[in-house]
């Protein structure tokens, strides 16, 4: 597929760049670690649950490790040494250390050979139920071939319960993949809830009890409509690898999972940003789980025909960022969007050669396409058909994760009606110009061909200058969606820790290892 | 005058109305739809349109008439009563009565993630052709984003003396934007900030009237855009001036 003649020199040139701006990044990320790497790696070993005060128990003994350890040795070496010296299972201990109010620092540190010996039959539990969703899932596609595009709706409701509900109806109406959106402000929590939750505010909280609810509930009706329902939730924040270890846990098919978005949208310290997503998507890419990336949100905040070139530049670095994290081209769900103002002329056709750059830069990438939300007006009729060129543009270019527009976005979260409405826009322009973008060529040199080159071209010099200036430097003079951001600013740096030369992380080497085997 | 809505007569009043209800599409549920609208007041409801969501579901679309009249003449709003200026007016007004720039701090506050509304008016692009407030001399704008606490908010705003506070609600569930936004009034006045600052909000369900009753000088919602806010934000802070003297 070369529709727009793009030079490909240029785009390895791109790559290149990028290479070079991840590298840089991901050595500091080796030498660091977080109160949430910490936390994921007792998730993963199997401790869960929370104290009579509602704190989450991977909280109390980081942050025990913290206060009265050293935590740049790692949590694990501390939690097999307490196993060592009191020669209780993990369960039993951590019901002992609750009911005592004892440190898990008074016990004598064992060696690391001793750490994963100890370890092993814990971690393994978990990385093989780990490995078996995936299994699961693979069989699930074999068995029900997914078509090139799938349809994503959102569902809602604070109440996961109702939830259940949404998804079920939007999945029988077409839907392929569902996402539950978070309640409001869940990113900025420095724990996960836990338990299942039926309030919430402009969304459902993400827990493992939640996710297990609602993946139980399109397993069911994965099987009546013969086709696999994916599950999305969301991972940006301050928890970003703990999500992404109950979301391996409990068989999420997606997780967004932007390596810049907590930093530029949420202001979370882009240090503790950079440390956590990699554990995380590191995760994504042993559970076979797919990423999704943010850059639709800069066209939110910033001009969508004069900033479009952050987005493609965005798209190269989130790449360079999760091959670091060894997931595959076929997990890289890279984001963009259709945020050009309709009233501009020719917005259709910029939209189009946007969409259609993005397909040829990233062919086996699962991109994530999104719906017009800046220039929606509350004229729901007006939306509908907004989201109609939406489609249009999703259909030609074959972007792969279709998330609909809604045509009361700003208005309310979804009625069950607006996301069924947008479900039938979308199927109907899917089967009515099926093989319309193959039958179609662009005019050499014309405005599309232009437009995609003019983008790279300026991609291109922006990721020039950001291997320049280095990531660090670029973020604090905003160069993505105008939003600046310093290396101390921002919520979560008191979490980042630099690592000791006798740092242990039995998890993350153990993943680590599996992908340097293959 | 007594106004009803317009299908294609005078005072028809004709409605279409949708909805979905919690059974299957079968000829009780187009019925049941029907006698809803009927409920509500609407003459010779027709359903014109009946489908099924899922099994369980089923959405509907209904013409009829309404027998609700109002009296036009009664109808009372509270609204912005100052003429927009253009920003060229604006530079020179803030040049003409204060001699120096005034501060605007914008932020979406509390737990609210939504930043279109406050980037539409601050930043230096602006929105479908309409400058923000970082475009205009005379102005130094602080657009703070999301999430911002109302102590942060209220911290940044006394250490950078500002003049305006625009606060930016995107309505969620369960109106808790409403607590957040009487909470930055409280703060306001407890701090003794209230009387030297214009505070103003902003966001797609905001008013002006349900805006002034939780304690603010005024209210945006959609379609307004950075020159709207600046011409009430400047002239109200000349009035206060001329009051003072």
């Amino acid at each position: 597929m070369n529709k727009l003649n793009l030079n490909q020199t240029q785009i390895e040139s791109c790559r290149k760049y990028a290479n070079i701006i991840a590298n840089d990044v991901q050595e500091f990320i080796n030498k660091h670690t977080t109160v949430s790497v910490e936390r994921t790696v007792l998730r993963l070993l199997g401790v869960d649950g929370v104290d009579d005060f509602s704190a989450p128990i991977p909280n109390r003994l980081v942050d025990d490790v913290i206060k009265n350890g050293d935590i740049s040795l790692g949590i694990s070496i501390y939690i097999a040494s307490a196993l060592t010296s009191t020669k209780l299972s993990l369960d039993d201990f951590v019901t002992y250390y609750i009911n005592n109010n004892i440190s898990i620092c008074d016990y004598d540190l064992v060696d690391k050979a001793s750490t994963f010996k100890i370890l092993k039959p814990y971690y393994e539990a978990n990385l093989t139920k780990i490995r078996d969703n995936k299994i699961i899932r693979e069989n699930y596609i074999k068995k029900y071939p997914r078509e090139k595009t799938d349809i994503y709706v959102i569902v809602a409701t604070g109440n996961i319960d109702e939830d259940v509900i949404q998804a079920v109806s939007a999945a029988k109406a077409g839907a392929d993949i569902i996402a539950v959106i978070r309640s409001t402000g869940q990113s900025l929590l420095d724990y996960v809830p836990y338990g299942k939750t039926t309030e919430g505010f402009g969304g459902t909280f993400a827990t493992q009890e939640n996710f297990k609810i609602m993946r139980a509930a399109l397993d069911k009706v994965s099987e009546e409509e013969k086709r696999y329902i994916y599950l999305v939730n969301y991972a940006s924040g301050l928890c970003m690898p703990e999500i992404a270890c109950m979301g391996a846990l409990e068989r999420l098919d997606v997780l967004l999972n932007d390596s810049m978005y907590g930093i530029i949208f949420r202001d979370i310290n882009m240090k503790r940003t950079f440390v956590d997503q990699y554990f995380s998507r590191l995760i994504n890419a042993y559970s076979g789980i797919i990423i999704n990336t943010g850059e639709d949100n800069y066209l939110t905040t910033a001009d969508a025909v004069e900033e479009a070139h952050t987005v493609t530049a965005s798209q190269f670095i989130n790449e360079a960022f999760a091959k670091l994290a060894h997931l595959p081209n076929k997990l890289m769900g890279l984001g963009h969007a259709f945020e050009i103002d309709p009233e501009v002329e020719d917005s259709f056709v910029l939209e189009l050669a946007q969409a259609q750059l993005a397909r040829e830069i990233f062919p086996e990438a699962p991109l994530k396409y999104m719906p017009p939300t800046k220039h929606i007006n509350g004229n729901i009729f007006r939306a509908y058909q907004q989201n109609a060129m939406f489609n249009m543009v999703t259909t030609m270019t074959n972007q792969s994760i279709h998330l609909l527009g809604m045509m009361t976005e700003a208005i309310h979260t979804p009625y069950m009606s607006d996301r069924y409405l947008a479900i039938k826009n979308a199927k109907m322009i899917q089967r009515s110009m099926k093989s319309l973008g193959d039958e179609i060529l662009y005019k050499e040199n014309g405005a599309i061909q232009n437009r995609a080159k003019e983008v790279l071209n300026n991609a291109e010099k922006l990721l020039k200058q950001i291997a320049n200036d280095g990531m660090f430097n670029s973020l604090s003079n905003g160069v993505f969606a105008q939003t600046k951001r310093t290396m101390t600013g921002g919520k979560g740096l008191g979490g980042v820790f630099k690592k000791s030369d006798n740092y242990i992380n039995v998890v993350l080497e153990k993943m680590e290892e599996s992908f340097n085997e293959d | 005058m007594k106004i009803k809505p317009y299908g294609d007569t005078f005072n028809d009043g004709k409605v279409q109305v949708s909805f979905t209800l919690p059974v299957s599409k079968t000829a009780k549920g187009i019925a049941a739809a029907k006698e809803l609208a009927k409920s509500m007041g609407l003459i010779a409801p027709a359903v014109v349109h009946a489908e099924a969501i899922s099994d369980e579901f089923s959405f509907y679309i209904l013409y009829g008439s309404t027998k609700a009249v109002v009296e036009f003449d009664n109808i009372q709003v509270e609204e912005i009563t100052s003429t927009t200026l253009s920003r060229e007016k604006i530079e020179d007004l803030i040049k003409k009565e204060f001699g120096r720039n005034l501060v605007f701090v914008g932020a979406s506050t509390g737990t609210d993630a939504h930043t279109v509304g406050i980037d539409a008016i601050m930043n230096m692009k602006g929105f479908a052709g309409h400058y923000g407030l970082e475009r205009y001399h005379g102005i130094s704008a602080y657009n703070l984003g999301s999430q911002v606490t109302n102590e942060d908010f209220v911290k940044f705003a006394r250490e950078n003396n500002a003049d305006v506070l625009l606060v930016s609600q995107t309505v969620t569930q369960k109106e808790v934007h409403l607590k957040n936004m009487i909470d930055l009034v409280e703060l306001l006045e407890s701090e003794g900030l209230r009387d030297h600052i214009v505070l103003i909000a902003g966001g797609a369900r905001v008013t002006h009237s349900l805006a002034k009753e939780l304690g603010y000088d005024a209210g945006f919602g959609p379609g307004s855009y950075a020159e709207d806010v600046a011409t009430f934000a400047v002239t109200t802070m000349i009035n206060k001036k001329r009051g003072e003297n």
